[in-house]
C-alpha cells in the first residue's frame, strides 16, 4: 500500500495512514453519487439528522476540527461566534485554492464532491444556516463540473433542498464560481466577491464574518478540506477522531509537495506528528531530494510561510510549533528547494505573486509590493547594488514593522523568531510579498551579494560622492 | 457586440434565482456572457448591470477586478503557463520560452491566425505535477518541449475539440435546482427567524 499512486487523481499518493478524507480517492468513479452510497456516503449526514443541532455542533467542538485554509481556527468554535438570535446566517465555503504551492482542495472537490456536500449540510445543520455557497476558484473548470454534476444528483436524491431525507432540515447548496484573483480567497474579500463587488479584503477587526458578513449577515466561511472533514466525524464520533494526530492538531491533514523531491504528491498525514523529515525522506512519502541532492530550503506552509532550513526537518507538522520556530503550518503546501537553487531567483517568483495579485486597498501593499519586485527583479538580473540590499528591508519595514520571524540556523549562528508578525495592511498580501525576501535575504545573504554589481564608474546621479562610495 | 441571448437571458434569471440578492450573480453572468461571445462586450456588461440591478460602471468595476474576464477578442485556446514557485523550480520558465518560440508570439500576445493567446499565469494548484499550463483552463501536468509541441499540434489539428471547448467556456456542467426540490432564496430581510430546525431558542445577547 506504501505511495500508492491512481492515474485519476493527479498528484495524490496514498499510504498506509489512516485515510478520514480520501478514502474514496481508490476508486476511479470516486466522484459519483453511486460509488458515494456504496462506500457510507451520506451516512455521516443521516447520524447528524438523528441528533439534534446542538449535539452535532458539540461533538465538531469536541473534536476540535482545525481549520485547514490557513488560520487553524477551530471550525467548532467558529460556528458559535454568530451574535444570538441574528438570522439569517450563511455559509461560504471557500474552494478558491490559489497559494503558491497548495494542492488539495482542488483534488477534494474533483474526486469526491459529494463528501464535500455532505460536510457542508452537516455544518448548517449544526450551526443554523440557512443557506450554502460554495465559491469553486475560477479557472477550476474540472472541479466545477464535478461538483454541479453531485449536487444535481443529491437534489434529485433528496439529499439537499427541501426536507433533506424527509426532516425538517432545509437548505440549498449554490454553486458560484470566482474569476481568478488570489485575494478573493481571504474570506471577507470571498464575501465581497459573493455580492458582485470587486474581490477587496473588509477591514477586520471589529467586525468578522461571523458577525457581520454575507449581506451584513452572520457568515461562516469555511476551507473546502474543514468540510470534507465532517462525514467521517460523524460516523465516527469526536473520540475517534482525536484519537488520530496530536492533542492540539487531531485527525489528519492534507499536505502537498512539491519541488525538488524524488516524488512530489498530495498527502493524507496524520496531523501534529509527521515530521518534516518523514514527508521529505520518508519511503511512503517523498522518498528524499531529487538526484540525491542536498536540501537547501524549504517553505511549510505555503507561499505566504517564512521559509525553513534543514535545522527545522526534525520538527513535526503541528501549528503551534511551526509558529514558535518562525513560520506557519498555513495551507499544508511545502516546498522543496535543493542545493541547485538559485535563492534570490526562487524569492522572486514569490515575491512576483503577492505583488501581482495585491489588491491595491493599502497603500503599503500596492506599492512595496512592486517596489520589492522590483528592486528583486533587479537584484536577479546583476544590477543591484549594497543599497537595493538594504531597500528591501526598509519597504518591508513599512508593510511589516518590528522584528519579523523567521527560522533558527546553526550555521548562521541564528535563534529564532516566532511568528506573527505586525503589519500596516488590511490583509496577509502585503506582508507575504515580503515573507520570501525576508527569508532568503536572512538566510542566504550571501548569494544576493554575489549578484550584486561591482561598480567600476561613477553613476551619473545626484548622489554625494560620499554616498556613492557607500554604496560601492 | 451583443446583449446576452433570449436562452442566455433564460439561463440568466435561473441563476438569479438562487442568490438572496441578484447582485450576487454578477460574475456568474460575465462568465455567461464570456461564453457566448468569447470575451465580455460593452453591450453585455450593460445586459448585466440590467439583470442585476447594477449600473454598467459597476459590473465593469466587477469584472476587470478579475484576470479571466477578457475586454477584447483572444485566441481560441487560451494557454496559461505557470510561473510561481513550484513550476518555476521545476523549470517553469523555461517552458514559457519554449512556448513563446513554438507560437512565434510573447506572452500577452495572441497568434495572427487567432488561434492562441499565450499568458503568463500564476499557481495553478497543481504544484506537485510541475511544470503545469491550462488550456481553457484544463489542466496539462509535467509538461516538457516535447509534449507541449503535440499539444500544440493537437488543438491545430482539432483533435482535442471535444476536451477543450473554446476560450469562453470554462465548466460544460451547469447546477439546476428542480423547482419541486429547492428551498429558493430568500432576500435576508424576510428571513430573520431561526430556521425550523434549530430547536433550541437562543436567548438574545
Ligand atoms: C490572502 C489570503 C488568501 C487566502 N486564500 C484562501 C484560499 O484560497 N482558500 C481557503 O480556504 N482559505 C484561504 N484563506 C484563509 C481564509 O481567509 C479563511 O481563513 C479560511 O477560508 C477559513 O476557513 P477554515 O477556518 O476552514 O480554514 C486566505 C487568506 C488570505 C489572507
Ligand atoms: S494587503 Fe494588499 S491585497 Fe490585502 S487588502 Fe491590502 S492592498 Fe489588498
Amino acid at each position: 500500500m506504501t505511495g500508492t499512486t491512481y492515474s485519476h487523481a493527479p498528484g495524490f499518493v496514498a499510504g498506509d495512514r489512516p485515510q478520514i478524507v480520501t478514502a474514496r480517492f481508490e476508486y476511479e468513479d470516486s466522484y459519483t453519487l453511486e460509488r458515494a452510497i456504496a462506500t457510507d456516503g451520506y451516512a455521516g449526514l443521516r447520524a447528524a439528522l438523528s441528533r439534534s443541532a446542538t449535539e452535532v455542533h458539540d461533538e465538531v467542538k469536541a473534536a476540535t476540527v482545525l481549520g485547514r485554509g490557513g488560520a487553524g481556527f477551530p471550525a467548532g468554535t467558529k460556528w458559535g461566534l454568530t451574535p444570538a438570535g441574528v438570522w439569517p446566517r450563511y455559509l461560504v465555503v471557500n474552494g478558491d485554492e490559489s497559494e503558491p504551492g497548495t494542492y488539495k482542495d482542488r483534488l477534494l472537490m474533483e474526486r469526491d464532491p459529494h463528501q464535500l456536500i455532505e460536510g457542508c449540510l452537516i455544518a448548517c445543520y449544526a450551526a443554523g444556516l440557512s443557506q450554502c455557497f460554495l465559491y469553486i476558484r475560477g479557472e477550476m473548470a474540472l472541479a466545477q463540473e464535478r461538483v454541479a454534476a453531485a449536487l444535481n444528483e443529491a437534489y434529485a436524491a433528496g439529499y439537499v433542498g427541501r426536507n433533506i431525507l424527509g426532516s425538517d432540515f432545509s437548505l440549498d447548496i449554490v454553486l458560484h464560481w470566482g474569476a481568478g484573483a488570489y485575494v478573493v480567497g481571504e474570506e471577507t474579500a470571498l464575501i465581497e466577491s459573493l455580492e458582485g463587488n470587486r474581490g477587496m479584503p473588509r477591514l477586520k477587526p471589529p467586525f468578522f464574518p461571523a458577525a457581520i458578513g454575507l449581506y451584513g449577515k452572520p457568515t461562516i466561511v469555511n476551507n473546502v478540506e474543514t468540510m470534507a472533514n465532517l462525514p467521517w466525524l460523524m460516523r465516527n464520533g469526536s473520540a475517534a477522531y482525536t484519537a488520530i494526530g496530536s492533542a492540539t492538531s487531531p485527525g489528519t491533514r492534507m499536505v502537498a509537495v512539491s519541488g525538488h523531491v524524488k516524488r512530489p504528491g498530495v498527502y493524507e498525514i496524520i496531523n501534529g506528528t509527521t515530521t518534516f523529515r518523514d514527508l521529505l525522506y520518508g519511503e511512503e512519502f517523498c522518498g528524499g531530494i531529487r538526484d540525491n541532492n542536498e536540501l537547501k530550503a524549504f517553505v511549510p506552509g505555503g507561499g505566504s510561510a517564512p521559509w525553513f532550513l534543514p535545522d527545522q526537518l526534525d520538527l513535526p507538522f503541528e501549528g503551534r510549533l511551526i509558529g514558535a520556530a518562525g513560520s506557519m503550518a498555513g495551507s499544508g503546501a511545502v516546498m522543496v528547494m535543493d542545493d541547485t537553487t538559485d535563492i534570490p531567483n526562487a524569492a522572486l517568483t514569490l515575491t512576483r505573486f503577492y505583488a501581482h495579485e495585491s489588491c491595491g486597498k493599502c497603500t503599503p501593499c500596492r506599492e512595496g509590493g512592486t517596489w520589492l519586485m522590483r528592486i528583486l527583479d533587479r537584484v536577479v538580473a546583476g544590477q543591484g547594488t549594497q543599497r537595493d540590499l538594504d531597500q528591501l528591508l526598509e519597504v518591508g519595514g513599512t508593510i511589516c514593522p518590528g522584528d519579523f520571524p523567521h527560522a533558527s540556523s546553526e550555521r548562521l549562528g541564528l535563534a529564532a523568531v516566532p511568528f506573527p508578525y505586525k503589519m500596516t495592511t488590511i490583509c496577509f498580501v502585503g506582508p507575504s510579498a515580503y515573507t520570501p525576501v525576508h527569508s532568503a535575504l536572512t538566510l542566504f545573504r550571501d548569494e544576493f551579494e554575489a549578484k550584486l554589481v561591482k561598480r567600476t564608474f561613477i553613476p551619473v546621479t545626484a548622489v554625494s560622492v560620499s554616498e556613492t562610495e557607500a554604496a560601492l | 457586440m451583443s446583449r446576452l441571448t433570449e436562452d442566455n437571458v433564460r439561463v440568466a434569471h435561473e441563476i438569479i434565482s438562487r442568490y438572496p440578492r441578484p447582485r450576487s450573480a454578477t460574475i456568474p453572468l460575465l462568465h455567461l456572457a464570456q461564453q457566448q461571445d468569447g470575451y465580455v462586450t460593452n453591450d453585455a456588461i450593460r445586459h448585466i448591470g440590467e439583470l442585476v440591478g447594477a449600473t454598467s460602471a459597476e459590473v465593469l468595476g466587477t469584472a476587470t477586478f478579475y484576470e479571466m474576464f477578457k475586454f477584447e477578442p483572444v485566441g481560441k485556446y487560451l494557454v496559461n503557463i505557470c510561473r510561481t514557485m513550484s513550476c518555476a523550480l521545476m523549470g517553469g520558465e523555461e517552458l514559457m520560452h519554449h512556448a513563446e518560440h513554438r507560437l512565434g508570439i510573447k506572452a500577452g500576445s495572441t497568434t495572427p491566425d487567432g488561434m492562441f493567446t499565450l499568458e503568463h499565469a500564476e499557481c495553478q494548484a497543481a504544484c506537485t505535477e510541475a511544470p503545469t499550463l491550462q488550456v481553457n483552463y484544463r489542466y496539462r501536468f509535467r509538461v516538457t518541449p516535447e509534449t507541449f509541441d503535440a499539444l500544440i499540434d493537437d488543438l491545430a489539428a482539432g483533435r482535442l475539440d471535444s476536451e477543450i471547448p473554446a476560450h469562453g467556456t470554462v465548466a460544460r456542467i451547469r447546477q439546476h435546482i428542480p423547482a419541486e426540490r429547492g428551498v429558493g432564496a430568500v432576500p435576508p430581510e424576510d428571513a430573520t427567524n431561526a430556521p425550523s430546525w434549530m430547536t433550541v431558542a437562543e436567548a438574545p445577547k
